[in-house]
């Protein structure tokens, strides 16, 4: 069993190391015949190359802006709707409930040119707004926070009325504190989809310096058939593109498993 | 629901505010736009929009090239699920085991997660590659087949649905290690003692019991492999050789932004819809039923 084990991790890990070991090779070393499965020594000159070549500073600070601008927007606006759903009796509230749910069912590809037009006419296109804002609303974020605080007891809310707090002063000193976990959890997930998201930036951004890694790594290989991809770069390349959400992922992994399996409910 | 409420006239309003705006801004507007432009033929660059009824549908069901890709998005998806799922259950059981540091285990087998399908897909490409790639090296001594992904097309679909199952396989060990810790350890010793083996344990007692779960998997599966799929195939293959990996959302993307047939894009997203409603309905269905078990 234990063996097996060993082996399945094995298979899931070896796509990355031997994109690692082709990355710290020379182009002589990445063709030749049979291949090299062990590092060499090119790794810093590689990396630097990389880096240079793909303006990767610019591509990864944009992936982290993004990623994180996408996690704490969506947090922070699903934790005031779910806050509103379950703490007030207001007119309307079912069909808010609805609207958000409805928005599971429309993913970017089946409004993409009319989004693609609205965000042309705020004139967002190419800028930070427009990479993160139209991706902010999140049916799962809300759901989970609606789930959270119904478990809440309803003691919690007389005591702070009781100390004459407010709706705010309740949301931002008692609530908060206690959804630390849930907004660990759903910040993990929310960052890596933010920072895996291909299709939206590949879209409304036009120039270099605003595209994101996933997009900007496709430019490191080369699409005439006359030039010689430098693999050894291209590699290089991916392994700096996967590295912050895979770091997050082994970091935060308690968080990670518990954003992902109660996101989903 | 709450006994204790709030009360505030205009407040929750404005706490709902900002999900609402991105919601009717962003969601609804663009979808009842889609199906407007759905419609009508628009010519590109500021023409006139012409009222074609459903014209736009008809010429896509009558197109072979559509088809085609409805075909190809349902081998795609159903690869990548079938894969995904079924290594996913497997791996989990094995890492269900009472051993020591689980916890390094399923970190090891969950990380993958965080990688872009786009980027998955150029490490596959170069794992694949006719001259350099090290698997048509090792299958060059069982088989003078050459594997050539840019020629042959079962090839090129392999390589997208490897690439996109092994970033996803990871989510559902995870869903997987879940549901099996919650199978009881006594089930597994009677059968035990009652001299099942491992193979039979797993056949006949995880598998009918982890079902809900699976159905449920099945289901996400599909939804990620039809509508977050467009990063893999356009880094890699760009829906080549010929059309053989021109997926739905692919065809989409080529006909509105490449040849500005914004009718015809517009349809496809309908059509996209109709499916993306349909299987968010059924994942709703099974994740009601799931913790019956």
């Amino acid at each position: 069993m234990h063996a097996l084990l060993i082996l399945s991790v094995a298979i899931i890990a070896f796509p990355i190391y031997f994109a690692f070991v082709v990355s710290t090779q020379s182009l002589a070393e990445v063709v030749q015949k049979p291949p090299r499965l062990l590092p060499s020594g090119h790794l810093v000159e590689n990396y630097v190359a990389a880096w240079h070549k793909s303006k990767m500073g610019t591509l990864l600070f944009n992936s982290a802006i993004v990623a994180i601008v996408i996690a704490v927007g969506k947090i922070s606006i699903s934790m005031l709707s779910a806050f509103a759903i379950v703490y007030f009796r207001f007119r309307g509230r079912q069909l808010v409930f609805w609207m958000i749910f409805v928005t599971l069912m429309l993913p970017v590809p089946v409004r993409i040119l009319p989004t693609y037009e609205v965000v042309g006419d705020l004139g967002w296109l190419n800028t930070y707004a427009g990479l993160t804002v139209p991706l902010m609303a999140s049916a799962t974020a809300t759901f989970l926070f609606r789930q959270f605080y119904m478990t809440v007891p309803d003691e919690l809310a007389e005591a702070a009325q009781m100390d004459g707090a407010g709706p705010i002063r309740f949301l931002w000193s008692f609530l908060l504190p206690l959804s630390w976990a849930n907004i660990a959890a759903l910040f993990v997930v929310l960052f890596i989809y933010g920072w895996n998201e291909y299709f939206w930036p590949l879209l409304i951004t036009n120039t270099e310096s605003m595209r994101t890694v996933v997009i900007g790594l496709e430019s490191l290989i080369p699409r005439s058939g006359t030039e010689q991809p430098t693999w050894n770069l291209i590699m290089a390349g991916a392994m700096m593109a996967l590295l912050p959400p895979v770091a997050v992922i082994v970091f935060m992994q308690r968080w990670f498993v518990k954003g992902l399996v109660e996101s989903e409910k | 629901m709450k006994r204790t409420v709030f009360r505030n006239r205009w407040l929750p309003y404005l706490l709902v505010l900002p999900q609402v705006a991105v919601t009717i801004v962003f969601f609804f507007w663009p979808a009842a736009k889609s199906l407007y432009l759905s419609l009508y033929r628009s010519a590109p660059f500021g023409g006139r929009d012409v009222f074609v009824g459903l014209a736009n549908f008809h010429a896509l069901l009558t197109d072979p090239d559509y088809y085609d890709s409805v075909v190809n998005s349902f081998i795609f998806a159903g690869g990548v699920t079938a894969l995904s799922v079924v290594a996913g259950l497997v791996v989990a059981t094995l890492a269900n085991q009472k051993i020591r540091a689980l916890g390094v285990y399923r970190t090891a087998l969950l990380w993958p997660y965080g990688i872009a399908p786009a980027v998955a897909g150029i490490i596959f490409l170069f794992i694949f590659h006719p001259a350099y790639g090290i698997l048509p090296y090792y299958l060059s001594f069982v088989t003078a087949y050459e594997f050539n992904w840019l020629l042959e097309s079962w090839v090129a679909m392999t390589l997208v649905i490897g690439a996109t199952a092994w970033t996803h396989v990871g989510y559902n060990i995870a869903f997987f290690l879940a549901g099996l810790q919650g199978i009881p350890a006594s089930v597994m010793e009677a059968a035990s003692v009652d001299g099942a083996g491992p193979v039979r344990r797993f056949t006949s007692i995880t598998v009918p019991l982890i079902s809900p779960v699976t159905f449920y998997l099945v289901v996400v599966n599909m939804v990620f492999a039809f509508f977050s799929s467009f990063g893999v195939i356009h880094a890699v293959t760009q829906g080549g050789p010929g059309r053989s990996t021109e997926i739905m959302v692919f065809k989409l993307w080529k006909d509105g932004f490449i040849g500005l047939n914004l009718g015809s894009s517009a349809a496809q997203s309908v059509l996209l819809m109709a499916i993306v409603i349909g299987l968010t309905m059924l994942q709703f269905r099974i994740a009601e039923k799931k913790v019956t078990y």
